[in-house]
């Protein structure tokens, strides 16, 4: 295929999209489909054939729209509309009021206008838009043309130049820049060169990546064939978590599209490019996702991280030097191609551009994945994204950043989210993990329950991180179970700053961010727990009960 | 061709390394001691014990001295009061991991982890000790393999993978619960790729493997990967 | 001339061999160097049925594996001003605390030492303090001020860390200790 023919199809799509008056788009991702929304989508087809409709309006399955606290849900263009907790059975009667009589349901219409006016959505800019089973979609509204343009007038040299005036840094978590990670893969002479996208997005809570994965899947491919050509990589590997089936299929068929189509194999596009992606599918381990670990893991062997340097960029995959990136990351660097760095650095904050997804959850209102421009605070989030708090209840804290985040408090909420912020206030970045905490909840029970978390996916390799952790959480059952020491508190900080400072790779590094955090910003809930033997939020007491009798 | 040399500083001495040395062998050829436990020379570094961590300037993270090589005009403080703590701490964790009861360990007087701990002070542990009890395998004719003295520094998995070459020996599961296995975790004398050459019970710090009816002190060879690896070179 | 008051020193035998105590004397000589500085208020070689108040230094021998153990040791703490570990059982619980390996501990000690391996008469004890669930070392107890490793730790160490108190100063056992 030539990048004419790209333009073309894009062209035959753009009319056929054009011929169609309304378009149901059913969101189909994992959110949504656990409600109903595959016989939903059934329904919407049904009603359409019924009633002849079949060239006024296309019924489309489409990925994550994003709210998915109202599942399932359906969204219909033109105007917009999205329509909350759709049953099969209301689907006659959209079909009949909306798209034969034009009148909008008020009464089933989702109404938080905060939810998506404080967002930008720019690497979600597809999902819920488009059908992400077919290629052809992705083409209708300008995908690979960002690849077309690559290959045909860029140098390699300049996209590395783009990438690095974008600002653009790793998603992953720590924020590297993404222009000086490829450049230095770039320089790398040996041969063959791979890279890989990490998609194994293990936090309980977390599910940015598989959604961008379900919703908008040749982003993904389009990125990481652009950095394939910029950095000199003839082969890439999606790593994912087996956990997620329905994105694995996606993925799967998009890359046989995509090669269908010439878009991956040899002479990509009529260049000289060949560059081939195969799916790697992750054994469910968390530190599977650790940079070098899930190198072990692509090579067949145990997912445990290694020393560092040499860096993957110098020494990778088998010895070779190889790129490793988020997908959110490589999803980033079409628009960045098409519309230049200085569009991009624009977004955000000078230090942090762009926009971060975040998987809003816990007590809020408006749970779901949102993305938003960088610089944006905690405060907005939580409360105007997220509606604020349910039921009533009071706000206690927001935990940023999946397991290893930090629990911040009220009062850090206007706190602007970039990766430096952030590790100042003892938070992470990580995987875009927010949960929300209200004052049911005991703090040291949160704590306990990530340490938990991260000590069971300890891989083990070494000793701060595997013999460390059981003693932090040791501890912290102690307090819970109303018979710490305050001495107790100096132990678990020391051993936290041991396992923060001495541990192999980011997993134990992170680990005690939620107990460090806690315990400098609720220490009184710790001390209520063991001096005065009473858990401020109740939930402790039970178990405390229960010594008391034996 | 003359060779290239780069200058570093350890602990405030101006040393020379040849480039492709690592931080620990440019400290040892000038004397200056970084303790350590998984590293053997000879094997891969593994990087896990955390011992011999330094401070390098200009990186806010700790490095593996077993694994970071030198560079130019590197600055490197190896015995900070913070590093010491760190391995005090780390001594404390590992004695209180597994089952350490040295005075009827098969170890006990030539002992790695016995002797970093006295070398430390660390005369006794803060944090609570683990009672679970691991099955140990006594099936091979020889050896013995004792999970609950194992400190998992995986130097029995290098040697039988990269100095022997058969790979008998590895890990299952993970974190708190890993565990040094023969073959596909099956009894060792049940095992059709073990040579029975003895090396792990060489290299073994502690009373892990042993062999049978011998003190460690009899069988332990600590200098073998390295007179093995450096033989192979010539 | 001012006659300075000899320290009031304290040993314990609790869940252990002895064997600390036999070290303890293995101080030979020293031990008349020491008498004159410190009076043995209470000891398994003196014949003091209660624990003393206003002791100075108490070392403790073995680890805690009985009720009456574990109520001597905290009377013991109340009433003493530096409180010192004595081997390996009292600092990490050593061979005694082995037990704690085994589910139900206290049932399959007493099985395999009164009845199973027992030929003649097998019985439980009876009029002895009960057993804990599980075997402590002293400082899951009580608070330890100073810990001398060993199994036993030599009658040097001893000397030196008895010696040092006396002097006023802290002893530095880096180096100088070693478990088992």
């Amino acid at each position: 295929m030539k990048p004419e023919e790209i333009q073309k199809i894009a062209e035959t799509e753009h009319d056929l999209r054009m011929s169609y008056k309304y378009r149901i788009n059913v969101c189909c991702s994992s959110g949504c489909l656990p409600f109903g929304a595959q016989k939903l989508l059934k329904a919407f087809e049904d009603t359409i054939k019924e009633l002849g409709l079949e060239r006024v309006c296309k019924v489309a399955r489409t990925g994550c729209v994003g709210t998915c606290s109202v599942a399932p849900v359906v969204l219909i263009d033109p105007g917009n509309h999205l329509y909350q907790n759709v049953k099969p059975e209301d689907a006659k009667k959209i079909v009949q009021e909306h798209i034969i009589n034009g009148q909008v349901l008020e009464e089933y219409l989702y109404k938080n206008e905060a939810y998506f006016s404080k967002q930008y959505r720019l690497i979600l800019r597809n999902a819920g838009k488009i059908d992400p089973l077919r290629i052809e979609d992705y083409i209708a509204v300008g995908g690979y043309s960002a690849l077309a343009k690559a290959l045909t007038q860029m140098t390699p040299e300049q996209i590395i130049y783009e990438i690095s005036l974008s600002g653009l840094r790793g998603r992953g978590g720590a924020g590297f820049s993404t222009g000086q990670k490829w450049n230095f893969v770039a320089k790398s002479t040996a041969k063959p060169k791979y890279i890989v996208a990490n998609l194994d997005e293990g936090d309980p809570g977390v599910f940015a990546n598989r959604t961008l994965a379900e919703a908008d899947p040749h982003a993904i491919i389009e990125g990481m064939t652009i950095a394939a050509y910029a950095v000199g990589a003839e082969k890439g590997f999606i790593y994912i978590r087996a956990e997620y089936p329905l994105a694995i299929q996606t993925l799967k068929k998009a890359i046989e599209q995509a090669k269908s189509y010439g878009l991956l194999g040899n002479n990509i596009l009529g260049s000289t490019l060949n560059f081939d992606i195969e799916l790697r599918l992750g054994a469910g381990a968390f530190v599977a996702g650790e940079e070098t670990a899930i190198l072990s893991s692509i090579e067949g062997l145990r997912a445990t991280p290694r020393p560092r340097p040499p860096y993957p960029a110098v020494s990778g995959l088998w010895g070779k030097p190889t790129l490793i990136n988020n997908v959110e990351t490589l999803a980033n660097v079409p628009l960045i191609i098409l519309n230049g760095g200085t569009w991009f650095s624009k977004l955000g904050t000078p230090k942090c551009t762009g926009t971060k997804c975040f998987s809003l959850t816990g007590k809020v209102k408006n749970p779901g994945l949102i993305e938003v421009p960088m610089g944006i605070t905690l405060k907005e989030i939580v409360y105007e994204i997220g509606g604020g708090v349910p039921d009533g209840k009071k706000f206690k804290a927001v935990l940023v950043g999946g397991p290893s985040g930090g629990c911040l408090p009220e009062s850090m909420l206007s706190l602007p989210i970039d990766y430096e912020s952030l590790t100042q206030a003892g938070a992470i970045m990580g995987s875009g993990g927010i949960v929300v905490i209200d004052d049911e909840s005991c703090i040291v029970d949160t704590a306990r329950f990530f340490i938990d978390f991260c000590m069971d996916e300890s891989c083990g390799k070494c000793i701060p991180c595997r013999a460390g952790l059981p003693k932090v959480r040791e501890i912290l059952d102690r307090i819970m179970l109303g018979e710490g020491k305050v001495e107790d508190l100096k132990v678990l900080e020391e051993l936290c700053y041991l396992i923060k400072d001495a541990s192999l790779c980011g997993l134990g590094q992170t680990a005690p961010n939620p107990v460090l955090t806690t315990l400098n910003y609720f220490k009184q809930e710790y001390l209520a727990h063991i001096v005065e033997k009473s858990c401020p939020a109740k939930k402790c007491i039970l178990k405390k009960v229960e010594v008391v009798k034996e | 061709m003359s060779e290239r040399i780069v200058k570093l500083i350890i602990d405030g001495k101006e040393i020379f390394a040849k480039p492709t040395d690592t931080i620990l062998k440019a400290a040892i050829d000038n004397g200056i001691q970084i303790p350590t436990l998984c590293y053997l020379e000879g094997l891969t570094p593994h990087g896990g014990c955390r011992l011999c961590v330094v401070e390098v300037k200009g990186n806010p993270k700790l490095m593996t001295s077993c694994t970071t090589p030198v560079s130019n005009n590197m600055e490197i403080i190896t015995n900070s009061p913070k590093l010491i703590k760190y391995r005090k701490q780390i001594i404390e964790l590992l004695l209180a991991e597994r089952i350490h009861t040295c005075s009827v360990c098969i170890a006990n007087g030539s002992c790695e982890l016995q002797e970093l701990a006295s070398k430390f002070g660390v005369d006794h542990t803060n944090v609570s000790r683990n009672w679970e009890r691991f099955e140990l395998d006594m099936s091979h004719e020889r050896f013995v393999l004792d999970h609950n003295r194992c400190i998992l520094c995986t130097r029995c998995i290098r040697v039988c993978d990269e100095i022997e070459g058969v790979h008998t020996l590895d890990i299952k599961r993970r974190g708190k619960d890993s565990m040094i296995i023969v073959d596909l975790d099956e009894p060792w004398s049940a095992s059709y790729s073990c040579t029975s050459c003895g090396k792990c019970s060489a290299v073994c710090p502690v009373g892990a493997i042993y062999v049978k009816g011998k003190p460690l002190s009899e069988t332990k060879r600590k200098e073998l990967p390295k007179f093995i690896t450096e033989r192979r070179r010539r | 001339m001012i006659v300075l008051a000899k320290v009031k020193v304290a040993t314990v035998w609790l869940s252990g061999c002895s064997g600390c105590h036999m070290s303890f004397l293995d101080q030979d000589e020293k031990l008349i160097e020491l008498s004159k500085r410190i009076e043995l208020v209470y000891s398994p070689i003196a014949d003091v049925k209660e624990f003393p108040e206003n002791v100075d230094i108490t070392f403790i021998e073995g680890a805690v594996a009985n009720e009456e153990q574990f109520h001597l040791l905290k009377l013991i703490r109340e009433r003493t001003k530096l409180l010192i570990a004595l081997g390996d059982c009292a600092v990490t619980g050593n061979v005694v605390t082995l037990r704690n390996c085994f589910q139900d501990s206290v049932k399959e000690v007493l099985e395999k030492a009164y009845i199973e391996t027992v030929t003649y008469n097998p019985q439980y004890p009876v009029q002895v303090p009960k057993l804990l669930e599980k075997a402590y070392s002293i400082n899951e107890v009580v608070k330890v001020d100073f810990y001398i490793p060993g199994c036993p730790p030599s009658a040097d160490l001893i000397n030196y860390v008895i010696t040092e108190f006396l002097e006023g100063r802290v002893p530095s056992i880096e180096e100088k200790f070693k478990y088992g």
